[in-house]
């Protein structure tokens, strides 16, 4: 069993990257300190796509003097989709941002707990 | 090669671990920037150098770039005569 | 369930009762602290209260170390790690994606060929994501100009000589690197994506040294989505054209080209140098827009 972990190991640490990603977003009430465990969440998967990927010995997917065999080549699909993956948790980053100043400016505080007594406290008002 | 590999997996996790144990703001957005880059070298060293250049250009760019920024506005936000939040972590 | 709700519905009242809780504290290490009175409703709520405030740490990380658990029993099947004879690396999508890569797509970074000709669909949706993302944060901070703030929040980042003779060396090379990785995308590691953040890094800098006003020249909101829109427009023509004739083998007008040369790779340049203008601005248009609400 030790023996398989420690070959993955690459696989571990993505598996504990995620859970600690996942912590962050959990425990912290500040809403920038759970954009970074989003973040730490994304990147932790795409470490674990991209090592399924890979395979030992091999050179990455750029083709050298017409010597196309696919022997010698990385798995070439998880880099793809993993850029993908990258910027798209750019693009999801920077909304949550602009989401973070906007409730600042009305709510003048990052707390979570606060935001949301505020919200109740509104919707008393408006009942 | 290897101790590389273990060496820069055992940083990644540090990382990940500071930036969830540190207070301070600043603080968890510099050590996420350091995260993103151990990662972008990683991607290298799994034989993805496209991935590498845009983790670098965009993960420990312009994502740490917004997050200081936000940061920023944040502060000179309080300044202006807002609601006053006493200590960093507080916001 | 109704007492529960209720609860939970004055836990926030507790949140900020605990100064007075404090000295309810003291109050009871005074009395000898171990006569126990009998706690008032409020009392019990907050007991239970502060019980949710230190039980929740613990919960969530008992959460965390199962979902470890659970995802490590995952990890256990998974073939070893860099091992050939995993299905994916014997399937023959990737012998197909890499012997004929480069003959039908031209571009010798066989991922930059996967991405931009034959899963092209994906990249497509991909941009219109950061598109979306853009439009998003336009309707967030565009002109949300907030009275309260000091008027010359315009001058937040008064660059200094310093910042600026650095970036007088810095960028020529900046926008050099980026725009090489942009033109290379094809034929070694990068692309539109990563040479678009690496010019918007470039264009960041510029705003930062010599501020927005001489940067607003050539880049001001019309002229910003004229730019993406045509960038886009562009990118989703070639992409529809590349779908009918042109994707796996389809004949095409666009010759794949001698490989290796700059262009060479049939319609994967043009598409990486539009994504890389529609990174680049809006990069640019998010840093633009986090500063001072306005490009």
């Amino acid at each position: 069993m030790w023996t398989i972990l420690w070959n993955n190991r690459i696989q571990v640490a993505a598996v504990i990257l995620f859970a600690v990603g996942f912590v962050t977003l959990l425990l912290h009430r500040n809403l920038i300190k759970k954009v970074i465990g989003l973040n730490i969440m994304d990147t932790a998967a795409y470490l674990f796509l991209t090592s399924i990927g890979y395979i030992q010995g091999r050179l990455s997917p750029v083709i050298t003097e017409a010597d196309t065999a696919a022997e010698h080549y990385v798995n070439p699909l998880p880099a793809g989709l993993v850029l993908t993956g990258i910027v798209v948790s750019v693009s999801v980053t920077a909304v949550m941002l602009a989401l973070t100043i906007r409730i600042y400016r009305r709510y003048h505080t990052l707390n979570l707990d606060e935001i949301y007594r505020y919200v109740h406290d509104e919707m008393e008002g408006e009942k | 090669m290897n101790v590389i590999e273990i060496g820069l997996l055992l940083l990644i996790i540090i990382c990940g671990i500071a930036t969830c144990v540190s207070k301070n703001l600043m603080v968890s957005m510099i050590i996420f920037m350091i995260y993103s880059v151990f990662m972008s070298v990683s991607w290298a060293i799994l034989r993805a150098p496209d991935l590498a250049v845009t983790e670098a250009a965009v993960g420990a760019g312009i994502s740490s770039i917004l997050m200081f920024i936000t940061l920023k506005r944040v502060h000179r936000l309080r300044e202006d005569g807002s609601a006053g939040e006493t200590e960093d972590e507080e916001i | 369930m109704k007492k529960f709700k209720e609860w939970l519905r004055n836990w926030d009242e507790d949140r900020f009762m605990f100064a007075e809780d404090k000295e309810m504290l003291e109050e009871e290490e005074e009395s000898g602290g171990d006569s126990w009175r009998p706690m008032t409703i409020s009392g019990l709520e907050r007991q239970e209260f502060r019980l949710f405030t230190r039980a929740f740490p613990v919960m969530a990380g008992i959460l965390a170390l199962v979902m470890i658990l659970f995802l490590l029993s995952a990890v256990l099947q998974l073939p070893a790690f860099g091992s050939a004879d995993t299905p994916p690396a014997k399937s023959g999508t990737i012998r197909r994606y890499v012997e004929q890569g480069m003959q039908e797509t031209g571009a010798v970074n066989i991922v930059a060929g996967v991405i931009l000709d034959y899963r092209a669909f994906d990249t497509l949706g991909e941009s219109h994501v950061l598109f979306a993302a853009a439009a998003a944060v336009f309707i967030l901070l565009l002109f949300a100009r907030d009275p309260q703030e000091s008027p010359e929040s315009k001058a937040i980042l008064r660059s200094d000589p310093i910042l600026r003779n650095t970036a007088k060396v810095l960028i020529p090379i900046i926008i050099l690197f980026g725009s090489y990785v942009v033109f290379n995308g094809h034929l070694g590691p990068g692309g539109g994506f990563s040479g678009g953040a690496i010019i918007g890094s470039g264009l960041i800098l510029y705003d930062m040294a010599f501020g927005p006003d001489r940067l607003n020249k050539i880049l001001t909101l019309k002229s910003y989505r004229i730019i993406v829109l045509c960038a886009l427009l562009f990118y989703s023509g070639a992409k529809c054209y590349s779908f009918y004739c042109g994707a796996n083998g389809l004949e095409t007008i666009f010759s794949p080209g001698t490989p290796g040369r700059i262009f060479s790779a049939g319609l994967i340049l043009p598409l990486n140098i539009a994504v890389g203008v529609v990174v680049a601005c809006t990069m640019y248009g998010f840093f633009a827009l986090f500063t001072r609400e306005q490009i």
